[in-house]
């Protein structure tokens, strides 16, 4: 409960030493076992966040802030399932999919710009240069937008966070039902983020059950992202 | 209709197959003055014009012809024909007046909308069917309405109301999907109707003829991507006029019914000064339930029952979506027109609005109904306008959202609607499904599943049952090159959808099936089997 209870005040824009950060509501909520994740205890607005190894967790990750009024925009995804997003507790009316976000990088890069000027969450999953990426990611700081870089290169990324998939339960040899799996995901990042954290997040799990980061041992540098 | 000797017919189409936007536009020239004119008892030969705000809203035939114009001054129109008989512009007459042509359309050909007083349109296929051609339907209209109500009305066939109404100022019968080339030809002023009072549309061809776009053709050629970007959504509109479309795409579900307002009069109103209060209160009813969903009404139905139980129907179509004053005045005019012309045995006690058709209203009308709908506030009407945008540069069909509906697969349970358009689910969310798989569904859906290949042990294909089961145990699965160990499954799920209907119908089966890759990597599929071959349908990454 008072793990939960910093989160949520973290969310609100309320820091760690107690004294009120510049703006409220700085940072979107997401759910409890990502939100001791993350530096800023949510996402950070203006912040770039890059996601890899997992669709799911980059759903659960959009969906605590879309419940509560933000709306998000995937680009470059056009196998997104709004199904699947629905159940991880995405508000799907406030999703917007661009599928095919432009056929040559200076489209691709008018699209993602026009997508930050409105939306509080957009995923990107369309390779750019990195020139382009360290634009977009000015944009979204500028524009006070959350950049989910989603499987691509993106240099400049605040957080970078892996899932690395584990078992299934739920299913057997002919019978049975996929049911839940947990996923570890490790972050990694500059700044604020530099010191990887993991946890473990059940998916598709309610976000009751709320296990602790545990910091790795040695902490890596930044230079060395995972792929 | 020999094939052979009429090439460009499309003579492979069977006849009953006529598009259902085929569109039968009844039109009675200069209808506010015959209007005036008829109530003032005016005999034909005396020009007449009627004035609004001071300028000219219409004249008789006979007035053009000593050079009355549209537009013009009342002292320029009457410098030009001395003799013009000035009439005052009354839009309730008009509506009343128009309420006997409208009866008398009707009862050749059901089903007609009121465009605005003046113009009737109705769905060709009906009265193209009974009356065995267009021709034939055309002659009996005209005759018709001259007999019934004495007025002179022409008609046109094309495909789409716009189209349709330009055929019928010209009184021509475009064949189906001619329309294209029936508008190349015309001026681009025919987008901007004077009696659609629509000032963005003359901003709009004033533009385009600076632009050297002079013809509806010129501007059809121009890519919609191009339109978008430089003009903006309503230019969109206009382009897929121009290009011989409807507007905005029709949708086939109608809209819930308890967006329906009814209103029980009593006492039953009899006079028109009762009818035009009891218009206005459920005009702003309706309005209000339908901003509250985020919608606006473009197809009006309205109903009226009388104490003796006579029922009265009646829908109004409208370009535009219909801001409350907009459904009041119509409302009211029809009231007027039932209650002094259709010899009502008794008062009117109850009156329904039905919207038969809406759109969505945030889209529209962004500035208009600021945060109207689900999604109130800024984020919305921020993020609508980047949907826009972003639609402006790639095109309307760019921006996707997701509207969950009914189903048995994560492919069909999901509808993406191009934003602007109205969300509406595939499929009835709210029947049994039997079939459907329960959750969690796969994050990564494949809408054109792709092939696969799920193995024996001795690399046979898995074969399923007519009675969906499996013969042999999976043992490994080939998908994208990677090869993994099957070290669980489950189902089949049978899918047995549309029996009925040979072309849709599917038979086949869902299997969950988890995979283990040599490094230990675990990835749970959907695979689908239809057609003796096994797809992938989804993806739970």
């Amino acid at each position: 409960m008072s793990r939960s209870a910093t989160a949520t005040l973290t969310a609100l824009g309320v820091g760690a030493a107690g004294g009120l950060t510049t703006a409220p509501a700085l940072a979107l909520p997401v759910r409890g076992e990502l939100a001791e994740l993350l530096p800023w205890g949510g996402l950070r607005r203006g912040s770039t966040v890059s996601v890899r190894g997992s669709t799911s967790l980059l759903l659960a990750l959009v969906a605590e802030a879309t419940a509560e009024g933000c709306w998000a925009a995937f680009a470059g995804l056009p196998r997104c399932g709004a199904l699947a997003a629905a159940e991880l507790g995405v508000a799907v009316h406030r999703l917007a999919l661009v599928p095919r976000p432009g056929r040559d990088q200076g489209e691709v890069e008018k699209t993602i710009a026009a997508l930050l000027d409105g939306f509080d969450l957009v995923a990107v999953a369309t390779p750019v240069t990195p020139a382009t990426s360290r634009k977009l990611s000015a944009r979204a700081r500028h524009r006070k937008a959350v950049l989910l870089p989603f499987a691509v290169e993106w240099p400049g990324a605040d957080v970078e966070l892996t899932a690395v998939p584990g078992p299934w339960t739920g299913l057997e040899a002919g019978h049975g039902v996929l049911s839940t799996r947990t996923v570890t995901v490790q972050a990694t990042g500059r700044g604020a983020a530099a010191r990887p954290r993991q946890t473990r997040l059940p998916l598709p799990g309610t976000a009751t059950s709320r296990p602790g980061p545990i910091p790795l041992t040695a902490p890596r540098p930044t230079t060395a992202e995972a792929v | 209709m020999l094939p052979a000797s009429r090439p460009l017919e499309p003579a492979s189409r069977p006849p009953e197959e006529v598009n259902p936007l085929y569109t039968l536009a009844v039109w009675c020239p200069d209808w506010p003055v015959v209007a005036a004119s008829a109530e003032a008892a005016l005999p034909p030969h005396v020009p007449a014009a009627v004035i609004g705000s001071g300028e000219v809203v219409a004249c008789s035939a006979v007035a053009r012809a000593e050079g009355v114009r549209r537009g013009m001054r009342r002292r320029a129109a009457q410098g030009q024909c001395p003799e013009l008989v000035v009439l005052d512009y009354d839009e309730v007459r008009d509506a009343r007046l128009f309420e006997p042509v409208a009866v008398a359309v009707e009862e050749l050909a059901p089903g007609i909308e009121v465009v605005r007083p003046g113009l009737v349109v109705v769905a060709a296929q009906g009265p193209v069917g009974y009356y065995k051609s267009a021709e034939q339907a055309a002659e009996r209209l005209v005759d018709q309405v001259a007999v019934r109500v004495g007025v002179e009305a022409q008609v046109g066939f094309a495909d789409g109301l716009f189209a349709a109404t330009l055929a019928a100022h010209r009184g021509l019968i475009v064949p189906p999907g001619r329309t294209r080339e029936f508008l190349e030809p015309l001026g681009v002023h025919e987008l901007d109707q004077p009696a659609e009072h629509r000032e963005d549309r003359a901003e709009l061809v004033d533009l385009l003829r600076r632009l050297g776009l002079r013809t509806l053709g010129a501007f059809a050629a121009v890519p919609e991507r191009d339109v978008a970007t430089r003009f903006g959504r309503a230019a969109v509109l206009a382009h897929r006029l121009a290009a011989g479309l409807e507007e905005r795409a029709r949708s086939r579900r109608r809209p819930p019914p308890e967006l329906s307002v009814t209103r029980q009069l009593d006492p039953p109103i009899d006079r028109v000064d009762a009818a035009a209060f009891a218009a206005k209160g459920l005009a702003e009813r309706l309005h209000t339930g339908l901003a509250d969903r985020g919608l606006a009404c473009t197809r009006l139905g309205i109903r009226a029952t009388t104490e003796n139980g006579e029922e009265l129907h009646r829908v109004w179509r409208c370009a535009d979506p219909l801001t409350p004053q907009g459904i009041a005045d119509r409302v009211r005019w029809q009231l007027d027109g039932w209650l002094t012309r259709a010899r009502l045995t008794a008062g009117i006690h109850l009156l329904r609005l039905d919207p038969e058709e809406v759109v969505d209203a945030t889209v529209l009308q962004l500035g208009l109904w600021p945060g109207a709908g689900q999604d109130q506030g800024e984020a919305a009407e921020r993020a609508a306008r980047a949907m826009v945008h972003v639609q402006g540069l790639l095109g309307p069909d760019a921006v996707l959202t997701p509207v969950l509906g009914g189903g048995r697969g994560p492919v069909e349970r999901v509808r993406l609607v191009p934003w602007g358009d109205e969300r509406t689910p595939a499929a009835d969310p709210d029947q049994p499904w039997p079939g459907q798989l329960p959750a969690p569904s796969p994050a990564t859906v494949f809408s054109e599943p792709e092939p696969v290949a799920l193995l024996d042990e001795s690399g046979a294909d898995v074969v399923v049952t007519g009675y969906a089961e499996l013969v042999v145990q999976p043992h490994r699965i080939v998908h994208a090159g990677r090869t993994r160990q099957v070290v669980a499954w489950s189902g089949p799920w049978p899918v047995d959808e549309r029996w009925w209907d040979e072309e849709a119908a599917m038979r086949g089966a869902r299997l969950q099936v988890l995979g283990a890759a040599s490094d230990g990597e675990e990835l749970a599929f959907l695979l689908i089997r239809a057609g003796g071959k096994w797809a992938v349908e989804g993806v739970y990454d």
